[in-house]
């Protein structure tokens, strides 16, 4: 069989056993504890039931996950660059941005409520804090990372700083930055929704998927949580993809990652 | 030819901070239009001392100098080719030839002029709009002398820039330079580990012997350019190659006299 066929086909025939395993599980349950695993139609059903709620509830957790990843893609390349020119810089800067990302979310939470209060602005600026350690320890790990030969190439024609840094640093340290911009864009919307958990704000329809998990959990209703939990990854599945086909765009021209195994 | 000569090279020394002393007292001039091949053992300094002319790396001590020039007043003047084809991947290869020229801000219009013209004269043209990773590493490598050929030097400095090519591919590029140099008046300094190859290039053998760094003797080329794959048959070239292959011989250390002081230089 054709791989391109296999790509999909596989992935289908797995989804069918998941289903038919779910099913099992649910039925082989005690009746009275078939609601810890509602059956793949009671989901979709909820999803349609209370669509208008986690439509909503989506759109508020995408503004927030992308104006934090946004955010983040712009400060983490900057500072890249900052801790790119001197291992004085990242030997003094590491220990605060380490401390930074062990820092849990939860924690964070209040402190950011505090500064800016509930709602778009404090889930933003956390998903940024989430997202952005990934991105400025791989951008800056390929700025330093540049190939000696080309660096000297480029002093022997005698480049400037400046040049060497947007003609050569740059575009040397892109499939770094990909790297991280892939696991930024998995944790970004996970970040979003915890961040929504502990420092959203339902006032004025501004709540997001975690405000919707946290309502339909203290409801009980099962069927919908697993529901929200769909959606949640939909989010990750579409900002992962967005972020693939970036990093095809920019590299596949070049980049051997990208090199075809049948040449 | 100049009464005065492009290289002038007065009893410099070269150490790196408190090691060993890597080239000792080297003294010698080359002649604009001088093909000159440096050999020796491995650890001699010959490529250091190509690094010394291209201002990569500084002398220790004595006078080098570079048409009346330090190196690093000389950098205009001078371009070198790696070991390593060294090309940007994310580049085309007429974007690549363009290098040095957009690092002196020379204009669009301008680099191309240039760049067709170096293309043309490495037979690359057909590969201007290809990546670096799509050609072979002979091409690869052209691409590396057209983009040092993009700034005019007056003087090519090249390090083993054949070392890793196939016999067959390296005698062919051989050639090629040589056809090359018909056309554009350079003077060479090139690194090799290979005797026939700079029999075959060379209108001058610098022979170098090992720790520390010295010019052990040199030798002339007799034979008039142009040459060609023909040159390589004739008797005269294959004497000359045995006779140099028995020089570099007698400056290699014998078996087993590599000392750890060796390794560490």
């Amino acid at each position: 069989m054709k791989p391109r066929a296999m790509k999909i086909i596989l992935p289908l025939a797995a989804g069918a056993v998941v289903i038919a395993v779910w099913y099992a599980i649910h039925y082989f349950l005690h009746e009275e504890m078939r609601f810890l695993l509602p059956t793949p139609g009671a989901v979709l059903a909820a999803l349609r039931d209370n669509a208008p709620a986690l439509t909503r509830a989506a759109i508020n957790t995408s503004e927030g996950a992308l104006l934090g990843f946004g955010l983040a893609i712009v400060v983490s390349f900057a500072l890249a660059i900052v801790l790119s020119l001197s291992p004085t810089i990242r030997t003094s800067l590491y220990p605060y941005l380490m401390a930074l990302q062990m820092t849990p979310l939860p924690v964070l939470a209040p402190i950011c409520v505090i500064w800016v209060g509930a709602g778009l602005k404090s889930v933003s600026l956390l998903t940024f804090v989430i997202a952005f350690f990934p991105l400025v320890v791989n951008t800056t790990q390929g700025l330093i990372s540049t190939d000696r030969n080309l660096v000297e190439l480029f002093g022997l024609y005698r480049a400037s700083r400046l040049q060497q840094l947007l003609l050569l640093r740059v575009p040397a340290a892109l499939p770094y930055f990909f790297t991280g911009l892939r696991i930024a864009a998995t944790i970004a919307p996970i970040g979003a929704v915890v961040a929504d958990m502990n420092a959203g704000s339902s006032a004025g329809d501004g709540g997001g998927l975690g405000f919707q998990a946290v309502i339909y959990s203290s409801q009980a209703k099962y069927p919908a949580l697993f529901a929200t939990a769909a959606v949640t990854c939909v989010l990750g599945f579409i900002l992962n993809a967005a972020v693939i086909a970036l990093a095809w765009f920019a590299l596949h021209h070049w980049h051997d990652s990208y090199e075809r195994s049948d040449r | 030819m100049s009464a005065s000569p492009l290289v002038e090279f007065r009893e410099v020394t070269k150490r790196f901070g408190a090691g060993p002393l890597v080239l000792d007292r080297i003294s010698f001039t080359a002649r604009t239009g001088d093909f000159l091949s440096l050999i020796g053992p491995s650890g001699c300094g010959k490529s250091t001392l190509l690094r010394l002319v291209g201002g990569l790396s500084p002398i220790t001590g004595g006078t080098l100098l570079i048409d009346g020039m330090t190196p690093a007043d000389a950098a205009a003047e001078l371009a070198f080719v790696f070991q390593e084809p060294t090309l940007l991947p994310w580049l085309r290869v007429a974007a690549n030839v363009e290098v040095p020229q957009k690092l002196r801000g020379v204009p669009a219009a301008e680099r191309a002029v240039v760049r067709r013209r170096v293309l043309e004269l490495v037979r690359l043209t057909a590969k201007t709009d290809a990546y670096p990773r799509q050609l072979s590493g002979g091409q690869k490598m052209r691409v590396s002398i057209a983009r040092a050929l993009a700034l005019s030097p007056k003087l090519l400095l090249l390090d083993e820039p054949f070392g890793a090519l196939d016999e067959m591919t390296r005698e062919h590029l051989n050639e090629e330079l040589l056809a090359i140099r018909e056309q554009e008046a350079w003077t060479a300094f090139f690194v090799t580990h290979s005797v026939a190859e700079a029999v075959f290039l060379s209108n001058r053998i610098l022979v170098m012997s090992a720790n520390p760094g010295r010019i052990h003797s040199e030798i002339a080329v007799p034979f008039p350019y142009p040459r060609t794959a023909q040159t390589r048959l004739s008797r005269p070239y294959h004497d000359l190659v045995a006779e140099v292959s028995r020089i570099l011989r007698s400056v290699e250390p014998p078996d087993g006299a590599v000392t750890a002081g060796v390794q560490s230089a």
